[in-house]
């Protein structure tokens, strides 16, 4: 098996994993760091349960391919509530409008909409919208998800 | 079980000797959104995969005499461009429609390029934006019109040891108004049953001074609708000239049934969508 080092900033600390080339990024968090928050649904970039936060930016884990997350920063939804265990306001608002249904693509909408809120802090509910497109939920419990994500804009 | 060397060099020159050592072993890697799909599909078995994502040299959008985006330019970066929405306005539309923001994030228009399919999002806009691809090998560079790149679905004439490193489009575009329609049963994350693009130079009293189209999905390779360009070309911008371009363009197809669409629909739907993206055209260069 030919295996690779990749040393980068996960969920704030530096990590260092040894794993085969052939890995992505999302069965290194899984199988190696065992971070299982972000699930493989499809395998093929479509459906989003995958989806972390590498440099800023949502990417699908699950075609990402590990050598190339060498000195990036990545942050997967084990590392956004707060270091005394405060739940970040998408969490929150998640919970409390009802936007959790199975649960499966939690994890990757709330990822999606991080990198939107991060990047702009009131947002249309078109561009809401635009920023989990590639999220599928099965539950098709949409509408509650998009006014979450509006909600915890506000905050 | 997956097993392959992965190798990132960050010279093009690097690129090129990787390429000569490893031979059919080696398969180039840009964002991977197809890649490492079909690797999972088991469609490809690379023994060693060559990332093009060290030569962040060629992620870039500029005007220089023409406007030039690099081959690494990711999709994404397209979308965000005011240069490109303003300018070169139906591949801001086709980029802006590729997948889901995942993966605009990381694949690139040297891959979609690349991998040719006959529903690539930015291909007719870059038919119809009159673009050139430039390649790289060991020996240098040639340009080649985007007209001429496709040979089949997913062939190019792109030899196995060339990058495609830039794509040069025309100044002359800034007299153009353009537009792109992807035509698919939803918004995100689905391929196209027909992709329209029409570029138009119009006059001030509407007399069409030029007109490019695109078409994907409707034949082997992205096409040119030459005859319906022809045709408007000194015409009158009205409707019934608009119709008629359509109708010629949709004879110029060759569209086949497939589970997104039938033969017959992707004919029809030509029609609409000509007169539909002149008009877009139009009304963006400001003369409608």
């Amino acid at each position: 098996m030919k295996k690779v080092s990749v040393s980068f900033t996960l969920n704030g600390d530096p990590v260092t994993a040894e794993v085969p080339a052939a890995w992505t990024l999302l069965r290194t968090l899984r199988e190696n760091f065992e971070f299982t928050g972000a699930k493989e649904g499809c395998g093929v970039g479509e459906c989003g349960a995958c989806t972390v936060i590498v440099d800023g930016d949502a990417v699908n884990s699950c075609i990402f391919p590990i050598p190339e997350i060498e000195g990036k920063s990545v942050v997967t939804i084990e590392g956004i509530a707060d270091k005394d265990g405060n739940l970040h306001p998408l969490q929150k608002a998640f919970l409390d409008n009802n936007g959790v249904q199975c649960g499966f693509c939690t994890s990757g909408m709330i990822m999606s909409a991080k990198a939107l809120l991060d990047k702009n802090h009131n947002p249309t509910e078109d561009e809401i919208r635009t920023s989990i497109a590639g999220n599928l939920c099965r539950c098709t419990g949409y509408v509650q998800i998009v006014e979450a994500i509006g909600m915890a804009a506000k905050k | 079980m997956l097993n392959y060397d992965y190798i990132k060099p960050e010279s093009i020159k690097d690129v090129f000797s990787l390429l000569k050592e490893y031979g059919a072993e080696a398969t180039l890697i840009a964002g991977g959104t197809d890649v490492m799909v079909n690797i999972r599909n088991r469609k490809l078995s690379p023994g060693v995969l060559i990332s093009l994502r060290g030569l962040m040299d060629l992620q870039y959008i500029n005007k220089n005499k023409g406007y030039h985006i690099g081959g690494m330019t990711t999709h994404r970066m397209l979308e965000q461009s005011e240069l490109v929405k303003n300018e070169l306005s139906a591949l801001h539309d086709g980029a802006s429609r590729v997948g889901s923001v995942q993966i605009r994030n990381v694949a690139t228009i040297g891959g979609n390029i690349c991998n040719a399919a006959p529903s690539a999002d930015t291909a007719g806009p870059l038919l119809v934006l009159d673009a050139v691809v430039v390649l790289e090998g060991p020996e240098g560079k040639r340009k080649i019109p985007v007209a001429e790149f496709f040979t089949g679905p997913s062939t190019t004439v792109r030899r196995e040891d060339e990058v495609l490193v830039e794509f040069d489009i025309p100044e002359d575009n800034s007299r153009y108004g353009s537009a792109y329609w992807k035509h698919s049963r939803r918004k995100a994350m689905d391929l196209p049953i027909l992709g329209v693009a029409v570029a138009l130079n119009l006059a001030e009293d509407r007399t069409i001074v030029d007109a490019r189209i695109g078409l994907s999905v409707v034949a082997p390779t992205p096409i040119r609708a030459l005859r319906a360009e022809e045709y408007l070309k000194g015409k009158s911008f009205r409707e019934d000239v608009l119709l008629e371009a359509g109708r010629i363009a949709s004879s110029e197809a060759s569209p086949r049934d497939s589970i997104r669409g039938k033969a017959w629909y992707r004919g029809d739907m030509i029609k609409v969508f000509v007169p539909r993206m002149a008009k877009l055209a139009a009304e963006r260069r400001g003369v409608i």
